[in-house]
């Protein structure tokens, strides 16, 4: 089973050389951490900024530079700034390679629910329903089961919606899956040490075993 | 030679009445309009909705607002980091309109380019559809949004010159640009303000046709919100 850094290193590799990416807050956060040597990425961060650097050295934060999440940051060699509306061009352009976003549910044709629980949360979508229309290419970075052990990969839904089929690959603590076109979670990857069973009964929606299906690498 | 100087906050939101559309820059507490906000606190002008991405936090930004129940409505899109505003809406006493933030953006755009409404693809399928003109181009559904109207737009910029002209720094830019096009009334504050022809042209990122009202804040406290760092190895 995998921690909150398994699943950012697992999705790490899906990053290719010379990507440009857009990473949520949370989980696809720590992705930045994992890329591999050798590989080139540019991030962009949704309030205007374009070539995201580490966190700064302490004494040397700059309260007018920061990414979405609120975090300061710094610059690279090559960052640029714009206003949102640029931002959000480059996003509906799909100008943006690979985006990674956390989600609370997601069912088997691929829907994503991130934004609102009812009467209880309200934080609100931010970027996330932009995103989720225009991306080419989403994966999903979220935990399979709730604490009350109820699966999140589900038939349908049940909160209120952030997008509709949009979602292509999702990594979990348990497995790596891609969404059937026609419906279902088609598992790719088990995690270490997770069994087909424990994965079947993590797995409301349909769920696809294509053979043998391997257990994960991440190194 | 059109002088856009105004003395202070004060007077440059003295025209701000009860029930004011209002649009505020910047993003989490990154580029708000610190003397703007504490300037409509001292006024107590009631009743306001505030266009602004985020609400600030519980006691900073447009947190401060809602703490002395001066907002009526909020349109944002990520209200996050401030609990106040969480039990306030959840109890009903504000009323808030969460769109997503591309939108947001957007919206505050067509307003500055006079194009009264624009299709996208976001929020297709979800509650932000409802009530919404859906149209169908080459295999796709997007909604039709309307351009924001507001009475006043504050910005905060970090230089700005006599004639009105702006520039931002850094990811301080955020919506400030866009909302300065957008206001019916533009109010900037500004970091440093200098003569008109102290700046370079091409460095000029609103130009002073959008702004109204020009100051130079006081003193910014240019708050953090999540100071994030790492040690030197």
């Amino acid at each position: 089973m995998l921690d909150k850094n398994g699943i950012a290193k697992r999705i790490a590799k899906e990053v290719k050389d010379g990507y440009y990416v857009n990473l949520g807050i949370g989980i696809p956060t720590l992705v930045a951490n994992y890329i591999p040597q050798g590989i080139q990425v540019v991030l962009q961060s949704e309030n205007g900024l374009l070539g995201m650097g580490p966190f700064p050295y302490e004494g040397e934060e700059d309260p007018d530079l920061i990414n979405a999440g609120k975090q300061t940051v710094t610059y690279l060699k090559g960052s640029a700034v714009f206003d949102s509306a640029m931002s959000f061009g480059m996003i509906r352009a799909q100008k943006i390679d690979l985006t990674i976003l956390g989600a609370m549910e997601v069912s088997e044709n691929g829907d994503i629910a991130n934004w609102k629980i009812p009467g209880k949360m309200v934080k609100g979508m931010g970027g996330a329903m932009d995103l989720v229309a225009s991306a080419k290419n989403i994966i999903v970075a979220m935990q399979q089961v709730n604490k009350a052990g109820e699966s999140k990969l589900l038939p349908k839904c049940t909160l209120p919606i952030t997008g509709l089929r949009c979602v292509k690959k999702i990594v979990t603590e348990l497995g790596v899956y891609d969404i059937h076109h026609e419906g279902g979670f088609i598992l790719r990857e088990r995690a270490p040490g997770v069994s087909i069973e424990l994965i079947e009964k993590s797995t409301a929606g349909t769920l696809i075993i294509p053979g043998d299906v391997p257990e994960m690498i991440l190194d | 030679m059109i002088n856009k100087v105004v003395k202070n906050a004060d007077e440059a939101i003295h025209d701000i009445q009860d029930g004011a559309v209002l649009m505020l820059g910047g993003f989490g507490l990154c580029g708000i309009p610190e003397n703007l906000i504490a300037a409509l606190l001292k006024k107590g002008v009631k009743n306001l909705t505030c266009i602004s991405n985020n609400a600030g936090v519980d006691d900073f930004g447009i947190g401060l607002l809602l703490k002395t129940r001066q907002v009526k409505k909020m349109i944002s899109s990520y209200v996050g980091e401030n609990d106040e505003f969480e039990r306030q809406l959840l109890s009903g006493e504000l009323e808030v309109e969460l769109i997503p933030q591309g939108t947001l953006a957007t919206r505050c755009m067509m307003a500055g380019y006079g194009i009264p409404f624009f299709p996208t693809p976001a929020g297709v399928g979800t509650e932000v559809a409802q009530g919404k003109q859906i149209v169908h181009h080459r295999g796709k559904d997007y909604l039709i949004e309307e351009a924001f109207e507001s009475d006043f737009a504050l910005v905060k910029a970090w230089k700005g010159d006599t004639a009105g002209n702006l520039i931002y720094r850094s990811t301080a830019r955020n919506f400030n640009p866009l909302m300065a096009m957008a206001g019916k009334i533009t109010i900037a504050e500004v970091e440093i303000l200098v003569e008109a022809g102290e700046l370079d042209p091409d460095q000029i990122h609103t130009p002073g046709i959008f702004v109204h009202r020009i100051f130079q804040g006081e003193k910014y406290e240019k708050r953090i919100e999540q100071r994030t760092v790492r040690k030197k190895s």
